[in-house]
């Protein structure tokens, strides 16, 4: 006996839609208090100290955008190929390779000036990124080889190359530990805004900017966008219409991780000096979720990838008041599991069956 | 002989144990597809094991509690996946993945609130330690094949918990009702098979058993505090569920090959002059090459269940 059935939707009302998923949010939230309650902690407490306290410290903005920077660009890489329904979650290793691959240019081209070797740099990101990507896109289009595997094995396949590269070949000779040379001056992303406090900005800001409104145009105006939209709905509808699905896959990739492999220069030029296997750092996985919680919409990545990056940068505040930093981790699971959830509300409506009611009245009726 | 009793056999040996955590994870994975559900949660759901099997130890120091939460925090995991991709028909891809990102963040959360526990009592060690040499004191297994009765008693459970599978998905009712859900969704749910409650007591079984996979790392292979004592073995399940082409019983030997491919790396790594992290991709590397070789030479009878991926909707036949 069903107390209620399920009716699809027609239409929602972006009202109606915001307002599920603030519910979402707030359940989230809700869920993530009451864990932090079960292991004795202030969730309160917790939450000024994970998302406000980061902005009263000095760097702590600065720390922020920077990571939003990397998120956002990494994001933007992962929509394009979800968007095709091709499940990347390789983001890590293309950006460890996009950033090997930013190296590689600076250390073969040490004296060349700045204006020169950065485009260059980027350019070489962007081709070794978009090269790891190409391989599991390959397979996947000619014989169907699982993607979401293939793209994931090849991220431990990258954090042993950047091993083996900061433990051999390119490691300092001036360090004791293993770690890679700093990059010189000339291959260093420059601030934006010399002369301000806000001078640890660098220019990766003005990239991530560019690369959403490419991403946007791409996908929402372009021919080649719409047909990656169409091999993600249905790819036989896509073979259908005389889509060259092989063609489209690959080229969608190269984009994908290419744009992953501009983060991996972002980091390693930009945000920190040097190459190292920390230089993703998990922001690759990081990535799945605030693509998935902007719902593929380019212009809502930068916004989701703010908060996360707020999270992630407030999560080291937790310590100071007895909680493991991965509390934030946990959370974002919390919130990525309720907002998946919703979906279902969104896309459902939840009809109460009243079989009592009518019964009622019946009865009455006959009487 | 000389080889074989000094190097092949204490090396198969060690791939036998090596390979257990793996093949907890693919018999989980193959119930999950099984019912058609692609379930990229293992990592997490070993992880949720792992640090649960190790904590209920720690403080009760009894092994039977410290399975059971492991089993329990597994299927606990499962049961969140099974609720939003069955119930709230959620993407299961995305839901696995976010299973997996909430999994370790949740064992890194527990495993440092305590900050002074650095390893489990032995006791509790000891119970799961090789029945022969550790608990009966019988010596000179160490160069002979008797060895191979002389494991964890989790190793036989996992080749039991393999063969019994193989007899419940081919020989019962269940299990074939079982895989005409996970090749048909429709079919199942015209037949009068309750799809839903199938999916959801399959995931969560299998949710139990990756984390008696995790239990296993965390309990006995590893039993020092370890954030990540899972590093990647579930994804390695992940690959292998379709390596084994959903076989519970070519998953042992599935996971052995692949124990030893582990071992291969680190047991080479003293004697050649390569970098060891080049060895260290040698499973990763392998299991690329599986999925391109299934993948392009798959055939109809070895092929993943029909209706993985999708979520059931009465209305959408």
């Amino acid at each position: 006996m069903n107390l209620f059935r399920l009716v699809k939707r027609d239409t929602i009302t972006s009202m109606h839609h915001t307002f599920i998923r603030v519910i979402a949010i707030l359940i989230a939230f809700g869920l993530s208090s009451l864990l932090l309650v079960f292991t004795k902690s202030d969730p309160i407490q917790a939450f000024y100290n994970l998302l406000i306290e980061p902005f009263q410290y000095r760097s702590g903005p600065i720390e922020i955008i920077k990571l939003t920077t990397s998120l956002t660009v990494i994001s933007l890489g992962i929509g394009f190929a979800f968007k095709m329904k091709f499940w990347n979650i390789g983001a890590e290793g293309q950006i460890l390779l996009g950033a090997i691959g930013a190296m590689v240019v600076a250390r073969s081209l040490p004296t060349m000036s700045a204006v020169g070797l950065l485009p260059l740099m980027l350019l070489g990101s962007f081709v070794f990124g978009a090269l790891w990507g190409l391989l599991p896109a390959f397979f996947k289009a000619k014989f169907g080889t699982n993607e979401t595997l293939f793209t994931l094995m090849m991220n431990y396949i990258a954090l042993n190359i950047v091993k083996t590269l900061e433990s051999g070949p390119w490691k300092d000779p001036k360090s004791f530990q293993n770690t890679i040379t700093p990059l010189p001056d000339n291959a260093r992303i420059p601030s934006l805004f010399s002369e301000i406090p806000w001078s640890l900005l660098n220019a990766g800001f003005g990239i991530a900017i560019v690369l959403t409104a490419f991403a946007y145009y791409y996908i929402n105006h372009t021919k080649s966008g719409y047909e990656l939209s169409v091999v993600g709905e249905s790819e036989s509808t896509a073979r259908y219409a005389g889509m060259n699905v092989f063609a489209i896959v690959m080229r969608t990739m190269i984009i994908s991780a290419g744009i992953c492999g501009i983060a991996g220069f972002i980091q390693v030029a930009g945000n920190n000096s040097t190459l190292s296997s920390g230089v993703a750092g998990g922001l690759g996985f990081t990535a799945i979720i605030t693509t998935w919680l902007s719902k593929l919409n380019m212009f809502m990545i930068p916004v989701v990838s703010f908060i996360f990056a707020i999270i992630a940068i407030g999560k080291d505040g937790l310590i100071t008041i007895g909680i493991p930093s991965a509390a934030a981790d946990a959370i974002q699971g919390i919130i990525l599991f309720c907002v998946l959830g919703c979906e279902f509300f969104i896309r459902y409506k939840i009809v109460l069956i009243k079989k009592s009611d009518e019964f009622i009245s019946k009865v009455r009726g006959a009487a | 002989m000389e080889f074989l009793t000094h190097d092949f056999i204490p090396y198969f040996i060690l791939a036998v144990g090596y390979g257990i955590p793996i093949l907890y994870g693919t018999l989980g994975g193959i119930l999950a597809e099984k019912a058609g559900n692609i379930n990229l949660g293992i990592e997490g759901m070993m992880l949720m094991g792992a640090a649960a099997g190790f904590l209920v130890s720690l403080s009760t120091e009894n092994v039977i509690y410290g399975l059971l939460a492991a089993v329990l925090a597994g299927g606990f995991g499962a049961l969140i996946y099974a609720f939003l991709t069955v119930s709230l028909k959620a993407n299961q891809i995305v839901t696995g993945l976010a299973l997996t990102i909430f999994g370790a963040g949740m064992t890194k959360f527990l495993l440092n609130l305590n900050k002074e526990v650095v390893r489990i009592p032995n006791s509790v060690q000891k119970s799961l330690k090789p029945i022969l040499s550790d608990v009966l004191g019988i010596e000179g297994l160490e160069h002979s094949i008797f060895k191979i009765f002389d494991l964890s008693i989790l190793v036989y459970l996992a080749f039991l918990i393999a063969i019994v599978l193989h007899f419940y998905l081919n020989h019962t009712r269940y299990g074939l009702n079982l895989r005409a859900v996970g090749e048909n969704l429709a079919a199942a749910d015209a037949a009068g098979i309750n799809v839903n409650l199938y999916k959801y007591v399959h995931v969560v079984l299998g949710g139990a058993l990756c984390g008696l996979g995790g239990a296993y790392l965390s309990m006995y292979y590893i039993p020092i505090k370890t954030e990540d004592v899972v590093h990647g073995n579930g994804w390695i399940a992940v690959a292998l569920v379709i390596f084994v082409s959903w076989k519970p019983l070519r998953a042992i030997i599935g996971s052995l090959l692949f124990g030893a491919l582990s071992l291969l790396g680190k047991s080479l790594q003293t004697g050649v002059s390569l970098s060891p992290y080049l060895l260290d991709m040698l499973p990763f590397i392998v299991t690329i090459l599986v999925l391109i070789i299934t993948s392009v030479q798959m055939s109809k009878e070895n092929a993943q269940p029909r209706s993985c991926g999708l979520n059931f909707d009465r209305e959408e036949r």
